[in-house]
């Protein structure tokens, strides 16, 4: 057993009403810079539709991720490191900007210097790419709330598989229509295929917390990663001439907040954690021969942070105590492992994704409630589930490589859910025999009630600060070499000398005295610390 | 003249070609990338960059070849000047029309599509220039030369590029040298002393290692990275 310890995030897809404030504040966090104008680290997609960029999930097309050789060994799907290195001067598998959109700005100068005319001066789109008038025709959310659906809608490659499941599940006529929010960032991938796709080495996993991030030092612009990325989470700067991605905001998370996207989510879906996984068992868990095992082959990598054992063996890889209790009180650990209700983006792709999904249930309460029945009452609820307006099928194309299992029995601990609290709400005596059905018992579906719908700060986001297990060393590397006081004048002075502390010509007084030239540098100085030093010049800075 | 072209420049063009990757590496990791536009334009690009790397590179094994293996090599493993003649004549004639077919795309690329014209820079075309030119010069010399067993170089050029290597460089050799292949060493020994000032640095970064390493990368905090970077003697903060 190799224990590691990866921060994952779950998100509640119930919740999220595509507001796309997650992902306004993400881009000014971190990509609102020249070169990155068409990049999203965070975006919200409108299912069904396209995503962004245009058709990624269409493997076929992109080649991303992980398949399995003949012999059943992992491979990426755009080909091994010499078919790599030979297509390395091309690769045409590489989305062009305009696959993802051609950013633009507008002419705004022309509103205020337009020459008095007849007509109301306006501001024409300008391409940002060649500065010239452009039509604008596709953007990061063009299909957002199913825009254009009719049209585009059967462009979704999951569409077109659900299709191939149950043909007449997935329409586009206003009535009959359907439509969910998928906000999606980079997964941080147990197995991620963009680092292996990196010529350079210079994409890496973080060993503490799994965060995988590019070196932008070693980065030299081959382009691969984004290939090798199925999500296509990672972008090419195109002014730097550097792959960049989502950090999973590492500066934040190393101090013990949670990323800027989750913090400012404004329905409060998502749940940032830790998670211990096996990393020995990975390459395995990824090789499963059928696509529908990869689900619960990853629900086997991950480790139970109460088993005694697990914490032995984590204590002796180094996976610091605070890190284990984080793991032990994760919301994402809960709802992945012990109320199996989250599911993983497209574990198809056999990277082992670490941001989870729990599948809409509202739309089915919705319908339900329209036609006259009572939405949350357990038997309406649970027949409903496989008659959804989401089609079932639809559902496991995006979390469980097709199969409808998983995600009918994740709903149906929703359902579950909701029907016992709505009991408890309306004061009659709650059924016990309704989370039983669902194999869960009366406690444990009331802790999933409070993480799910109560959803205070501190549950949501359990964040084990990387500065505890590092804080000596961080606190030596942040001052300067030798102790602080140790500067001429200073209170340390040096330290003893071969004479004795007070030998030789130093300025003695721990308090300066007062003198002409104190006050007058304290009288006349634009900042208040500068008076205190005599003599700015410290042993540091010389050093 | 002759010592100052044949003797001395060779060595400032190491000499600029070697600080020059130091001084890259050390001061502008960051900058040190293919900078390349695939992203604006790809249609192009998938026919034109291939043809001019695997041509460029066939070139650059043909001159290794031609001039660091002895002649005396070649006629001990039997092959005749006639032959050694016509392969490097019709190989390296084939190759150069690749390559320079592969660049001549690239520029009009360059030149018509306007976010990647818009993305060159005044050193990337001046870079160009240079590239085109020591090409074009080569093409050009050794198809000026092409009468019975052509220019033996091997006699002359070769001998003189290995004795550069010996530190006793033989710049007598280089005298009799016709005129066009003087001009394109030359420009060939511009080229590489401009090597790692402008993008084509990325020559030195080609990912052999990628063979190698597992594919996963791990890699821990740096705890000298964790607080802010010393500070580099000669680059005071601004505003301190």
């Amino acid at each position: 057993m190799r224990p590691m310890a990866q921060i994952a995030m779950v998100m509640n897809l119930d919740k999220c009403i595509g507001c796309h404030t997650c992902s306004v504040t993400c881009k000014q966090a971190w990509t609102n810079r020249q070169g990155m104008e068409h990049v999203w680290f965070n975006n919200v997609e409108t299912r069904p539709g396209q995503g962004y960029p245009r058709r990624y999930e269409d493997q076929e097309r992109w080649r991303g991720g992980w398949e399995l050789n003949r012999r059943g060994a992992l491979k990426l799907k755009a080909g091994g490191r010499l078919r790599k290195l030979a297509g390395i001067f091309s690769n045409p598998e590489l989305p062009e900007i305009k696959d993802y959109y051609e950013p633009w700005t507008y002419d705004y100068k022309n509103l205020t210097d337009a020459p008095l005319g007849d007509d109301f001066p306006v501001a024409q789109p300008i391409s940002q790419l060649d500065s010239k008038p452009m039509k604008i025709e596709w953007s990061a959310n063009w299909d957002d709330n199913l825009a254009g659906a009719p049209a585009h809608g059967d462009l979704d490659p999951m569409v077109e598989r659900a299709r191939r499941q149950a043909s007449d599940k997935v329409r586009f006529e206003f009535e009959q229509t359907f439509m969910f929010y998928l906000p999606r960032i980079c997964e941080h991938c147990l197995n991620p295929s963009c680092v292996a796709s990196c010529p350079s080495g210079a994409m890496y996993k973080r060993a503490e917390d799994g965060i995988v991030l590019v070196d932008q030092d070693r980065c030299r612009g081959w382009r691969m990663c984004v290939t090798g990325c199925p999500y296509k989470k990672v972008y090419f700067n195109h002014r730097t001439g550097k792959a960049e991605k989502c950090t999973l905001c590492y500066p934040r998370v190393e101090v013990g907040l949670p990323t800027v996207c989750s913090e400012t989510c404004v329905g409060r879906l998502r749940y940032l954690g830790v998670i211990l996984y096996d990393a020995d068992k990975v390459t395995a868990a990824a090789s499963m021969r059928s696509e529908r095992d990869l689900y619960e082959a990853q629900l086997g990598v991950f480790l139970d942070p109460e088993d005694t054992g697990v914490r032995r063996a984590c204590e002796e890889a180094g996976i610091p105590y605070d890190w284990l209790e984080a793991a032990r009180r994760s919301p994402v650990h809960a709802l992945i492992s012990k109320y199996r209700v989250a599911l993983p983006l497209h574990p198809e792709y056999r990277t082992m994704p670490m941001v989870w999904y729990i599948p809409p249930l509202s739309p089915v309460v919705d319908a339900l409630t329209e036609s006259g029945h009572d939405g949350e009452d357990a038997r309406n609820l649970f027949g409903a589930i496989d008659s959804l307006r989401i089609p079932l099928e639809y559902l496991a194309e995006l979390f469980t490589a097709g199969d409808v299992g998983p995600v009918r029995s994740s709903l149906e601990r929703l359902a579950a859910m909701r029907s016992h609290m709505r009991a408890i709400n309306l004061g009659e005596e709650p059924d016990p025999s309704v989370p039983g059905a669902v194999g869960m018992g009366t406690y444990e579906i009331e802790s999933m009630y409070r993480l799910l719908a109560i959803a205070k700060y501190e549950d949501r986001y359990v964040i084990p600060t990387a500065a505890v297990g590092d804080a000596r060393r961080l606190e030596e590397s942040a001052l300067p070499q030798g102790c602080s006081l140790d500067y001429d004048g200073g209170p340390g002075m040096g330290g003893d000398g071969p004479f004795g502390r007070d030998s030789g010509r130093k300025l003695l007084p721990l308090v300066p005295v007062e003198n002409f030239h104190l006050l007058r540098g304290r009288q006349t100085a634009d900042d208040t610390a500068d008076t205190t030093s005599i003599t700015p010049t410290t042993d540091a800075e010389e050093a | 003249m002759t010592t100052l072209l044949w003797g001395v420049l060779p060595y400032v063009t190491l000499a600029v070609l070697v600080a020059g990757l130091v001084w890259r590496h050390r001061y502008d990791r960051f900058g040190w990338t293919t900078r390349s536009s695939r992203v604006y334009e790809s249609r192009l690009l998938n026919i034109a960059s291939p043809a001019f790397h695997y041509g460029i590179l066939f070139v650059l094994v043909g001159h290794i070849v031609g001039l660091f293996i002895p002649e005396s090599w070649t006629d001990a493993g039997g092959v005749s000047e006639h032959a050694y003649h016509l392969c490097s004549l019709y190989g390296g004639t084939a190759a150069g029309i690749v390559t320079v077919g592969g660049i001549a795309l690239l520029v009009y690329r360059r030149r018509t599509r306007a976010p990647v014209f818009r993305a060159t820079t005044v050193n990337d075309k001046m870079m160009y220039v240079v590239l085109v030119a020591a090409i074009v010069l080569g093409m050009v010399a050794k198809l000026s030369h092409t009468s019975g067993d052509g220019y033996d170089y091997r006699q002359s050029i070769a001998p003189w590029a290995r004795s550069l290597f010996t530190l006793s460089p033989d710049t007598d050799l280089m005298g009799g040298v016709p005129v066009l292949y003087q001009i394109h060493v030359v420009f060939g020994m511009a080229l590489i002393a401009l090597v790692p000032y402008t993008r084509l640095v990325h020559m030195f970064s080609a990912p052999v290692q990628y063979l190698f390493r597992p594919y996963v990368v791990y890699r821990s905090r740096d705890p000298e990275q964790l607080g802010p970077r010393p500070e580099r003697r000669g680059w005071e903060r601004a505003g301190s």
